[in-house]
């Protein structure tokens, strides 16, 4: 408590040099995170770079003071609802690439000409409004932050904690309608389903393994058929939506051709000088004398 | 260092965060900037609070943060069934109310 205390102390007057610098190197990099977030081709980036973010935001909040809600912020921020994200996004990305092309014309530049014409207005009201010098949480946070919030959410905001309840409940239930799903009729049985693929004279036996005889059998690997050319009924559907085959069909030719260069250089080496292979002979016995 | 410069740098996500929003087509990219939005405002909270001296801002804070949980819940099972109805995470493949 007195640490915090001193703490709090320290934050009641003012601005040190070790705060300026902080500021301006982690808003530096909150900055750089917020651009990424925006600009990343894949989502999953943007969901890290905003996690980047939201830390750096974090250490903000415990800098100004306010160490519930840094710690808030990097518990149920970065914790849980980036996670979330990334749960989303490792669920309904596998397709979701970005496509690049422009629907409406000329969107992206409007876009950002507005967002800059926005973010002038802001920093044109800032720049007006007379802000003056910190007071400080010193005498706000004397018993502590945690009992200073808890004694204001109890009393004053007893009412919009209360809400918030309610809104929770709400948007749990809500997550629970949109995202369950009935079954109307019953799941086919493995039989009714090899039935159906007959009956469709589709594709009869079970669908051929991935990998190459003998050289690799990674599962993203297509197999080979007769003629040498890879077969994509072979690897396993999301990879083939995420386009992460690995085609190996060339490389056995690859190989053969590197084999080849190889034995060329050491022919020719061993070719124009006789004398030197004599003494490399020479030492090989040595080595195996020894 | 000026109180402002944390209220400058509140607005510049703000507004980076908002453009995002008017660029982004992937749905999930859109509400991540969102999310942005609504940091750049706690932020600018936070600050007030400590140039005033009380912790009413920081309760506002802390409000839009619960605030923000329930809308992602919300949102993200939206766009999980969305992606289930039309194959697709895109804002422009949602031009509909139903498949």
């Amino acid at each position: 408590m007195s640490a915090q205390l001193a703490a709090a102390m320290t934050l009641s007057a003012g601005t040190s040099t070790g705060e300026a610098v902080q500021f301006w190197i982690l808003g530096t990099v909150a900055v750089i995170g917020a651009l990424c977030t925006v600009f990343m081709k894949k989502a999953v980036h943007s969901a890290l770079c905003l996690a980047g973010t939201m830390i750096v935001l974090a250490v903000f909040y415990l800098a100004n003071g306010a160490y519930f809600l840094g710690i808030v912020q990097i518990v149920v921020y970065t914790g849980a609802i980036m996670m979330l994200f990334l749960f989303v996004v490792m669920l309904v990305g596998v397709t979701a690439a970005d496509s690049l092309k422009e629907t409406i014309k000329g969107q992206r530049w409007l876009a950002l000409l507005s967002g800059l014409g926005f973010g002038i207005l802001l920093v044109g009201g800032i720049g007006n409004a007379s802000v003056g010098e910190f007071t400080g949480l010193g005498q706000a946070n004397a018993n502590g932050n945690v009992e200073g919030l808890a004694s204001l959410i109890f009393t004053k905001y007893v009412f919009a904690f209360e809400i918030t309840g309610a809104l929770l409940i709400t948007a749990a239930v809500g997550a629970m309608v949109l995202t369950h799903r009935e079954r109307t009729e019953r799941a086919a049985t493995q039989r009714e389903l090899s039935e159906k693929r007959l009956r469709e004279g589709k594709y009869l036996p079970p669908l051929p393994a991935p990998g190459v005889y003998a050289r690799h059998n990674a599962v993203d690997i297509a197999g080979l058929l007769p003629d040498g050319t890879p077969s994509e009924l072979t690897v396993s559907k999301t990879l083939r939506e995420r386009g992460q085959i690995r085609d190996v069909s060339m490389e056995a030719l690859g190989d053969l051709k590197a084999l080849e260069q190889r034995a060329g250089e050491r022919l020719e080496r061993g070719m124009p000088a006789p004398a030197d292979s004599e003494g490399s002979g020479a030492k090989r016995s040595e080595e195996a004398s020894k | 260092m000026n109180p402002v410069n944390y209220l400058y740098l509140a607005a510049l996500l703000f507004t980076i965060g908002a453009t995002g929003v008017l660029i982004r087509r992937n749905a999930i990219v859109v509400f991540m900037c969102v999310e942005l939005m609504l940091n750049a405002c706690n932020l600018a909270f936070v600050a007030f609070s400590r140039l005033h001296g009380n912790l009413d801002g920081q309760i506002i804070a802390f409000f839009t943060m619960v605030v923000a949980a329930a809308e992602v819940v919300v949102g993200l099972a939206i766009i999980v069934s969305l992606f289930r109805s039309r194959h697709s995470a895109s804002v422009d493949d949602a031009s509909l109310m139903k498949l």
